[in-house]
C-alpha cells in the first residue's frame, strides 16, 4: 500500500489511540445490538482500523464487511468515556478500503447518480410515472436514502412514492419576502425534493409566514452522505464544492435544511473531509457550516408562534431524535415548538434518542438487521399510544414508516414542520 | 495452531454460524480493557452447557486451550487468549430463565448483561444489588468469575454474596451443579464460593442462581466535602460506628477533585481536600432520620460542604461528580494503570499518605478514588508511555503501592482479580503453601491444564 492510500486512516490515527477497549460502547451501539459480535461494536471497528493502519491485516471483504456494520449514528461517541470519534474512524476506514479495493459497483452507481441532478430528475420522473408498481419491483429502499431507485432488495419493504413533480421544479429560485427580514437559503435535499415534497412545502410556508426571503439555489445537489456511506469521499468532496458554489452565489443570512442528514453533511462532514491541502476551501466550507441551521432551530430562533401557526386539532404525538440531530445537539428546539403548539400532547417514548436503524447504506447491506434495530423503535412508539410520531429527518420518516407498517401499526409519521405549518397552509 | 480437523469438529458442535476464525474476529476477541492483545486461533459461541461440555472434552483429547469470555471488560486480562487457542464467548447464552418472586431467587445464563438483569428484577419490585461500574456492558458470568463488586458493597456485599448456586462445566467436560436454591446448605465443600472469583480457571459457568432482595423503598444521596482526607476517613468510621450502614460511601481524593473540577467546573469548594458521596437506602422515614444524623455526626470533622438530593434528578446530579472522574483522568496523562487495592476502612488515610510519598519519589501523578466504605481504593497511576522511562517507573510504583496495602493488612485487589496483570505480584501476597494448595485444586479439576491456562496462579 502506498503512503497516499493510507492517508485517510492517518488522519484519525491519534483519535484511534484514545480507545482503551473498555467495552462501554457495547451498551450503546445499535449495530452490536443486532449482530451480537465484537467486530460490529465501536471498539471492534476501532481495533480493526488500528490494524489496518499498521498494515498487518489483509484488506479483504471481512474488514469491509465489519466497517459496513456501522450506522454512523454517533451513539458511541456520545457515550464513550474517552470520546473516541468512532464514526470518523469508520468513515476514514471506508475511504481507505475504497481506495484500495475500488468502489463496489453499487457505490460507483450511487456516486454517478448523486453527482448528476439530471439523471436524478429523470429517475424520479420515471419512477413517478411507473408508480408504485415499478417500485415494488425496483424498490428504492436505500435508494430513497440514496435518493434513487436501486435495482435490488425485494420482499415486503414499504416504499414511499416518488413525487410526480420534484419540489424544486415547483418553485422559482428566489421567493421574495419582506424587506429587513432574514434571507434564507433552503438546502432542500433529495428526499424532500423527490419524495416527501410535503416537507418542502411546509418549510417554505413557515418561513414565508415569517416574512423571510427564501432562496432555493438551482445549482444545489445531493448533500453527498450516500457517497460517504460507501467510502466514496471523492464524490462527497465534489458535491461539497458544487453545493458551496450554488449557495455562495446568493447572499444569505442562513443556510437552512429540514433534513437532519443534509444538516449533518453541511455542518460536520464537509469541513471534516476536506484535507489540509486546501485551506482556502476548508475555510469556506467552515463558513458554510457555521451558517447552516436546522429548520426547527431557526423557527424557534426567529420567534415562530406555534400558537398561531400550528395545528388546531388535538393529537397525541411522540418525538424521535434523528441521529444527525442528536449528535449536533438539536433535541430541545423541536420539542419546545411542538409543546407550545395548542392541541398537541407530547409523550416521550422509551429511547427517543436511539437510532431508527436506517444508517445510510447500512440498511441496504443489512436490511434484516436494520429492521431488527427498528423493531424496538416501533415497539417504543406503539407503547406511547401516540397518533403520530414526529421527527426532523426524511430518512428517519421512511425507516419509521416501514417499521410501523411491518409491525401492522397505523401510527402516522410526520415531519415537525408539517405539524407546525398545518394551520397556515389550510 | 488448530488444524482443519479440529476446526471442523468445533464447527460440528456449535454450527458454522457460531465459529469464526477470520483475521477480523481474531483481532476483536483478542483484547479486553487492559489494552493487552493476544490473538486466538478461533472464536466459538456455544449455546448452553451441552455444547460447552463437548468443546471442553475435545480440548482435553486434542490438547488445545480454551478461554472463557463474557463481555471482555475485565481489567486484568482474564479472558485474553495468551499463547493462542479457542476463545469461548458467552454472548449467546443470554437468557433470564426465571425470576421466582415467591422465593426471591432468579436463574440466569452467564451472558446476560448485568444491567439487563437488574432492570428485569426491579420491574417486579426486587433488587439485585451488585453494581460494578461496568454494569451496562459486563456479563453476569464475568461478574461471578471475577466476583465483581461495586459502590453498594458496603451494605450489601459483592457478587458472591448473591450467588446461591451454579451450573458449571468442569474443565474435563462434566456438567455439575453447585449450591442450590435454599438459604442454608452445608453438604460437602462449598464449590459455589470456590468458583466465584476463580477467573474462569476452574470451570465454565453456564447457569447462575441468584438471591434477590426486596427493592428498597427509597434512597437519599448526599455529597459531602471535607478539608482533609483524614476528616473524610473519620467520617466513614464515625458513621459506621454509630450503627448506620450506608449503601454507598464513595471517596475521591484531592488530586481527583482537581481533575474533575478542571474539566467540568462543578463548583466544588476550593478548600475541599476530599469528597465523600454517601447514599442511604431503605424505609422513607428512616433514611430521612439517617441523613440528619449523618450530617450531625460528620459536621465536626472538617466538613466544608454538605448537599442532599431532594429527588432522583438531584441524586443523579450528585452522582455525576463521581461518574466524571474516569473521563477527566485522561487530562492528567494519556495512559493509566488502574489498581484496586483494599485496606481496612480505618487505614484509608494511612495508605493515601503512603501513596503520596510514592508519588513524590517517582514523580508521576497518582489519583485515588474508590469505595471508602469497604476500604477499596482505585489507585490510578497516570503516565505517558511515550515518555522514556515512565513505564518502568510505573511498574516500580505499582509494586510499592501493593506493598503499602499489604503492610496495612490489606490486599492487592478488591474486585479486578489477578488475571495476567497482577500475576507477577502474587508472591507478595500469597505464601508458597497457599499457592501450592491452589495449584493442587487447579490440577485436580483441570489435569491437562486446558481451561484458561497461565492465568491467576504464578506459572
Ligand atoms: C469501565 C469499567 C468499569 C469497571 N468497574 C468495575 C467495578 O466497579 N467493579 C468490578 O468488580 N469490576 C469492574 N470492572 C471490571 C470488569 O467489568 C469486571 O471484572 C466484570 O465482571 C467482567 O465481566 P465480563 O463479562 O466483561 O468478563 P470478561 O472480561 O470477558 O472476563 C473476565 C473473567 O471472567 C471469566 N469468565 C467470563 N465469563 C465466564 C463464564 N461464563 N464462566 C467462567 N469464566 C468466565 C474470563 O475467563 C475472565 O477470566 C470494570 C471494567 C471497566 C472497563
Ligand atoms: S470506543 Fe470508547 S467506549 Fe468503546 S471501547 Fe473504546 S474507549 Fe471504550
Ligand atoms: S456510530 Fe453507531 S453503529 Fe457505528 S459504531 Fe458507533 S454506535 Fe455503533
Amino acid at each position: 500500500m502506498t503512503k497516499k492510500q493510507i492517508d485517510p486512516l492517518e488522519r484519525v490515527a491519534a483519535e484511534m489511540k484514545k480507545c482503551v477497549k473498555c467495552g462501554a460502547c457495547r451498551a450503546h451501539c445499535p449495530a452490536f445490538s443486532t449482530f451480537q459480535r465484537e467486530p460490529a461494536t465501536a471498539r471492534g471497528k476501532v481495533a480493526l482500523a488500528q490494524h489496518l493502519c499498521k498494515g498487518d491485516i489483509t484488506l479483504d471483504d471481512g474488514t469491509y464487511s465489519a466497517m459496513s456494520k456501522c450506522l454512523l449514528c454517533g451513539s458511541c461517541v456520545e457515550k464513550c468515556p474517552n470520546q473516541v470519534p468512532t464514526d470518523e474512524i469508520v468513515i476514514a476506514a471506508r475511504e481507505a478500503l475504497a481506495q484500495r479495493r475500488g468502489l463496489t459497483t453499487f457505490h460507483k452507481a450511487v456516486g454517478q447518480v448523486i453527482k448528476n441532478r439530471k439523471v436524478m430528475n429523470f429517475g424520479a420522473l420515471a419512477a413517478a410515472i411507473l408508480g408504485p408498481l415499478f417500485f415494488r419491483k425496483v424498490p428504492a429502499t436505500s435508494g430513497l436514502r440514496l435518493r434513487f431507485p436501486m435495482p435490488f432488495i425485494g420482499g415486503s419493504r414499504h416504499i414511499p412514492q416518488i413525487a410526480k413533480k420534484p419540489f424544486m421544479k415547483r418553485h422559482p429560485e428566489v421567493i421574495q419576502g419582506e424587506p429587513g427580514k432574514p434571507r434564507i437559503v433552503f438546502f432542500v435535499g433529495c428526499m424532500t425534493n423527490f419524495v416527501y415534497t410535503e416537507i418542502g412545502e411546509a418549510t417554505l410556508a413557515l418561513f414565508r409566514h415569517l416574512g423571510c426571503t427564501v432562496i432555493i439555489p438551482k445549482g444545489q445537489q445531493c448533500c453527498g452522505l450516500p457517497g460517504m456511506s460507501g467510502g466514496d469521499l471523492n464524490t462527497v468532496r465534489e458535491l461539497a464544492e458544487m453545493n458551496l458554489a450554488a449557495i455562495e452565489a446568493h447572499q444569505a443570512d442562513y443556510v437552512m435544511t429540514a433534513c437532519a442528514t443534509c444538516g449533518g453533511a453541511l455542518h460536520k462532514l464537509y469541513p471534516l473531509v476536506v484535507g489540509k491541502r486546501n485551506p482556502e476551501l476548508k475555510q469556506r466550507l467552515q463558513a458554510l457550516a457555521d451558517k447552516t441551521v436546522d429548520a426547527a432551530v431557526l423557527l424557534q430562533k426567529l420567534g415562530l408562534t406555534p400558537e398561531e401557526t400550528g395545528t388546531g386539532s388535538g393529537m397525541r404525538i411522540t418525538y424521535h431524535d434523528p441521529c444527525h440531530h442528536r449528535t449536533a445537539g438539536i433535541t430541545k428546539e423541536p420539542r419546545a415548538l411542538l409543546k407550545r403548539t395548542p392541541g398537541l400532547e407530547l409523550v416521550e417514548m422509551e429511547g427517543a434518542d436511539r437510532c431508527c436503524g436506517l444508517g445510510g447504506t447500512f440498511n441496504v447491506y443489512h436490511y434484516e438487521n436494520s429492521l431488527d434495530i427498528n423493531a424496538s423503535k416501533s415497539a417504543a412508539i406503539i407503547a406511547t399510544g401516540a397518533d403520530a410520531v414526529v421527527t426532523g429527518c426524511p430518512g428517519c420518516i421512511m425507516q419509521l414508516s416501514d417499521g410501523l407498517k411491518q409491525a401492522g401499526d397505523k401510527t402516522r409519521v410526520l415531519h415537525t414542520v408539517e405539524l407546525l405549518a398545518r394551520k397556515i397552509r389550510r | 495452531m488448530l488444524d482443519a480437523r479440529i476446526l471442523q469438529q468445533l464447527t460440528d458442535i456449535v454450527g458454522s454460524e457460531n465459529i469464526a476464525a477470520t483475521p477480523q474476529d481474531l483481532i476483536c476477541y483478542g483484547y479486553d480493557a487492559t489494552q493487552m492483545e493476544f490473538l486466538p486461533d478461533c472464536v466459538v459461541h456455544p449455546d448452553g452447557s451441552e455444547e460447552v461440555a463437548r468443546i471442553l472434552k475435545l480440548a482435553n483429547s486434542e490438547g488445545f486451550p480454551v478461554f472463557p469470555r463474557g463481555a471482555g471488560s475485565g481489567f486484568t486480562g482474564g479472558a485474553l487468549p495468551k499463547g493462542g487457542g479457542v476463545v469461548l464467548v458467552t454472548t449467546r447464552m443470554n437468557r433470564i430463565l426465571r425470576i421466582d418472586t415467591d422465593n426471591l431467587v432468579a436463574e440466569v445464563e452467564p451472558g446476560v448483561v448485568t444491567e439487563t438483569f437488574q432492570m428485569a428484577v426491579e420491574k417486579l419490585g426486587l433488587f439485585y444489588p451488585p453494581d460494578p461500574a461496568s454494569l451496562k456492558f459486563s456479563t453476569l458470568g464475568g461478574n461471578v468469575a471475577e466476583c465483581a463488586g461495586g459502590p453498594r458493597a458496603v451494605k450489601y456485599g459483592v457478587t458472591k454474596d448473591f450467588v446461591m448456586g451454579l451450573e458449571v462445566v468442569l474443565p474435563t467436560g462434566e456438567v455439575i451443579r453447585t449450591g442450590g436454591e435454599t438459604v442454608k446448605g452445608v453438604v460437602g465443600y462449598d464449590l459455589t464460593k470456590l468458583i466465584c472469583g476463580s477467573e474462569g480457571t476452574l470451570g465454565v459457568i453456564t447457569k447462575i442462581i441468584f438471591k434477590l432482595l426486596p427493592y428498597p423503598d427509597a434512597k437519599k444521596t448526599m455529597l459531602t466535602v471535607f478539608d482533609s482526607i483524614d476528616g473524610a476517613a473519620r467520617a466513614v468510621s464515625t458513621i459506621i460506628k454509630n450503627k448506620i450502614i450506608p449503601t454507598t460511601l464513595e471517596f475521591m481524593d484531592h488530586a481527583t477533585l482537581v481533575c474533575v473540577e478542571r474539566r467540568f467546573n462543578l463548583g466544588l469548594p476550593d478548600s475541599g481536600r476530599a469528597v465523600l458521596l454517601i447514599e442511604v437506602d431503605g424505609d422513607r422515614d428512616l433514611i430521612e432520620k439517617q441523613a440528619g444524623e449523618i450530617h450531625k455526626l460528620i459536621e465536626p470533622l472538617g466538613l466544608v460542604q454538605f448537599r442532599v438530593a431532594k429527588d432522583a434528578a438531584e441524586s443523579e446530579e450528585l452522582w455525576r461528580v463521581r461518574r466524571l472522574v474516569s473521563p477527566s483522568l485522561r487530562d492528567v496523562n494519556p495512559d493509566k494503570f488502574n489498581e484496586d487495592i483494599v485496606v481496612p476502612r480505618s487505614k484509608v488515610p494511612d495508605v493515601i499518605r503512603r501513596i503520596e510519598v510514592i508519588q513524590k519519589r517517582y514523580d508521576i501523578p497518582i489519583v485515588n478514588f474508590g469505595h471508602a466504605g469497604d476500604g477499596n481504593i482505585h489507585v490510578n497511576i497516570m503516565i505517558d508511555k511515550q515518555v522514556p522511562g515512565q513505564l518502568e517507573k510505573a511498574h516500580e510504583a505499582i509494586k510499592e503501592v501493593f506493598q503499602a496495602a499489604l503492610d496495612l493488612g490489606g490486599t492487592m485487589s478488591g474486585e479486578h482479580g489477578v488475571g495476567l496483570a497482577k500475576q507477577p505480584y502474587i508472591p507478595m501476597e500469597l505464601t508458597a503453601d497457599q499457592v501450592a494448595a491452589m495449584k493442587a485444586i487447579k490440577r485436580a479439576l483441570d489435569p491437562n491444564n486446558i481451561l484458561n491456562p497461565g492465568k491467576m496462579l504464578p506459572v
